[in-house]
């Protein structure tokens, strides 16, 4: 394919050039203008010109879907308004211009005795798109999704006008509509956050293995009623009763009691935040992954936990984004790319969350990570997160058959109460967007308020009819 | 917006009751609520195609006249026919005349050229230029063999599809990096309508077979395919083949 070598963050200096952009998962590029604006009024000034095809934000390009792209109009890089944190180390509050990524943000802040209070799983995130998906984090179980710890978001609206958006206060509807938005109702251009005071960079990690789904989900639970963060790799090419083995772990901060040195650090000791390898472009359409590789790849890493349950210390990044040390991992799937499907299903519906995997795997489907998390509600109306399960699945996008097999998950998923992270979604159908969402009209109306002209678009919302139905 | 897994939520046809258009139509990976715009000359035969699909289950189905024989502007042809931002477009118009007809007859000969080149370019013109600012998209452009090399039996439409073909691939490269692809389709001897009254000839194919090929063209971004597949290495060779050779073989 002609041109295919987008899904990189656009470089410095290249602002206002057409380029072909897609999502993480590296799946239906499209063409925009991006622009890298270096300051708020040249957000202002972008959002003032915003020709026939609208207008969204892009920040790292981490998202796997089509949300920060738009095809024919115009994208707004924030990576020109990176780098900038404030830390009030009294009270831990952080004012972070909105293209920062969390990495930065860490390194700022942590040094400090200070750690955002949520983390999704790569620190590639800027924070305007960690509140554009609302993101969640191994902690959610018990400290919600990042926006609960947004306490004030400043927003360039299409109509002109800077608002400053806050969650306790008139207009806060702006604000929930705007967290988990999907950056249609304007561009974050900063965001003050509460952080969470830490005493080491380092996290205290119980691991447990687990021999099939049942055990993984039941160990989850227990792990979730005393540790703060806790998440579940589940093992989705094992066959027969070792289906849905995994390993399950649950992490606190450590203290400094809790680390073998001798002799009590002063500040904090940040290790190295290393990337050890980075994948070339894979020429091959469906890459160098493959089900028997992978089969074996997981067979091998669920040995390598102990069998028995044992506690260690991880420094924070490997905890926190073991992916990251693998740079465009993504490109591992090959030309095809791969698509990420994240779902919630409501506590009620648990005893289906095993029938709908297997028929998932019945199918053919091959899934080559799942990651299992416990959620609880959120405020805002496109908010992602229910009370129940999550399931985070990685699949290869040229999988045969793969889509009418994703659709009968999604009747499924819906029927039951649940629904498809937007922030990931690359191939949902529109007519399940107002069943899964069903505030979805709620949000249209403040969205409209704040964006009248309809000038907010992207190439997620042109798929979902998410703006206007 | 075609998703992660290909699926297309709106089509246009050129040449909206096309035998091997329709088939194409019905070959791809489509959502449930996908639009079909049907644009043609014959708005009988393209009624009842729109029937035919909706009743297989396509959200909405569009209706555009368009004749490439008609001179003058055709800017709102274009503009009604893209109404839907089409994830694909396909230009199945084809004409195949009478050789021997279009040898004595002038008019007969150029109506060849117009229905299956001429009257196409402003269209192809059209069509691109709204690709290209809605950034993203495929072009399938319906070509033949028979434009590799001229045949006795059909050089005038050969050389109308060959001029075709040559259009379309100078619009691919100007559309490089643009968002939209172009995919050039070369079936041989396909059995249709347009062809029933004449015999096979070798490596002849069906609507349908090159339906898939166009399908699994579009999901890679193919440039140009042959249908079936083993006619790009017979037109390798056939292409170098002495004149005196050629025109002695069957079909």
């Amino acid at each position: 394919m002609p041109g295919r070598r987008q899904g990189d963050v656009p470089a410095a200096g290249r602002a206002g050039e057409g380029q072909l952009l897609t999502g993480w998962g590296r799946t239906a590029p499209t063409r925009a203008t991006v622009a890298l604006p270096a300051s708020a009024d040249g957000v202002d000034e972008l959002l003032g010109a915003p020709g026939a095809r609208g207008v969204i934000p892009r920040g790292m390009g981490r998202g796997y879907g089509d949300a920060a792209q738009n095809a024919g109009g115009l994208v707004v890089s924030t990576q020109g308004l990176a780098g900038s944190v404030e830390l009030d180390s009294g009270n831990g509050r952080a004012r972070v211009s909105a293209g920062t990524s969390l990495g930065r943000l860490i390194n700022a802040v942590l040094p400090r005795g200070w750690f955002p209070g949520v983390v999704p799983g790569t620190q590639f995130v800027s924070i305007g798109g960690a509140i554009a998906s609302d993101v969640h984090g191994k902690n959610h179980h018990r400290d919600g999704s990042f926006c609960e710890h947004v306490r004030s978001i400043d927003l360039a609206t299409p109509g002109g006008d800077r608002m400053s958006l806050a969650p306790g206060q008139g207009a806060s509807d702006a604000f929930w509509a705007t967290a988990g938005g999907m950056g249609l109702t304007g561009i974050a251009l900063a965001a003050e956050l509460q952080l969470r005071p830490v005493s080491t960079a380092y996290m205290r990690v119980d691991t447990t293995r687990t021999a099939d789904l049942e055990h993984s989900m039941g160990a989850l639970s227990d792990a979730d009623a005393t540790a703060q963060y806790t998440v579940a790799w589940v093992d989705l090419l094992a066959r027969g009763g070792a289906f849905g083995r995994g390993i399950v772990t649950a992490g606190e901060h450590a203290r400094p009691g809790d680390l073998d040195q001798t002799g009590e650090a002063v500040g904090i000791t940040v290790p190295p935040n290393r990337r050890v390898a980075s994948v070339p472009v894979v020429p091959a359409r469906t890459g160098v992954l493959h089900p028997t590789a992978m089969r074996l790849f997981n067979e091998l890493y669920f040995r390598r936990a102990p069998a028995e349950p044992s506690r260690g210390i991880e420094p924070i990044w490997g905890y926190f984004f073991p992916l990251d040390v693998v740079g465009h991992w993504n490109r591992l799937y090959g030309r095809a790319g791969l698509l990420q499907y994240q779902f919630v299903i409501p506590e009620a519906a648990t005893p289906r969350l095993i029938p709908m995997v297997e028929r998932l795997v019945a199918d053919g489907v091959p899934i080559y990570l799942a990651v299992l998390k416990r959620l609880r509600d959120v405020c805002g109306p496109l908010g992602f997160p229910i009370r129940g399960w999550t399931l985070a699945l990685d699949i290869p996008a040229g999988a045969p058959g793969l889509g009418a097999a994703l659709d009968r998950l999604d009747a499924s998923v819906a029927g039951c109460g649940g629904r498809v992270y937007l922030a990931k979604d690359g191939r949902l159908r529109r007519e399940f967007v107002p069943v899964m969402y069903p505030r979805l009209d709620e949000w249209r109306v403040v969205r409209d308020r704040l964006d009248p002209g309809r000038v907010m678009r992207s190439d997620l919302d042109r798929r979902l009819s998410l703006v206007a139905p | 917006m075609r998703d992660a897994v290909g699926r297309i939520q709106s089509v246009l046809l050129v040449g909206g009751s096309s035998e091997i258009g329709l088939a194409i139509v019905r070959g791809l990976p489509r959502v449930d609520a996908a639009v079909v715009c049907l644009a043609g000359p014959d708005r009988p035969d393209m009624e009842r195609a729109a029937d035919a699909l909706r009743q297989e289950g396509v959200g909405r189905v569009e209706i555009v006249d368009f004749d490439a024989c008609a001179v003058g502007d055709q800017t709102h042809v274009v503009a009604a026919a893209c109404a839907d931002e089409p994830d694909v477009v396909i230009i199945a118009t084809g004409y195949l005349g009478d050789q021997p007809t279009a040898e004595r007859d002038p008019a007969a000969a150029a109506r060849i050229v117009d229905i299956n080149f001429r009257g196409l370019v402003p269209l192809l013109v059209g069509v691109a230029q709204h690709l290209r600012s809605q950034g993203h998209g495929t072009l399938v452009v319906m070509s033949t063999v028979a434009g590799e090399r001229p045949r006795v039996a059909n050089y005038t439409y050969g050389a109308a599809k060959a001029g075709l073909d040559t259009f379309a691939r100078g619009l691919a490269a100007s559309l490089a990096g643009s968002g939209v692809n172009v995919v050039v389709v070369r079936p041989g001897f396909v059995r249709t309508r347009m062809t029933a009254h004449l015999k096979p000839a070798p490596f002849s194919t069906t609507p349908d077979k090159v339906a898939d090929v166009v399908a699994t063209a579009i999901a890679r971004g193919s440039r140009i395919v042959w249908v079936p597949g083993i006619l790009r290495w017979v037109m390798m060779v056939l292409r170098h083949l002495p004149e005196t050779l050629f025109r002695r073989l069957p079909g």
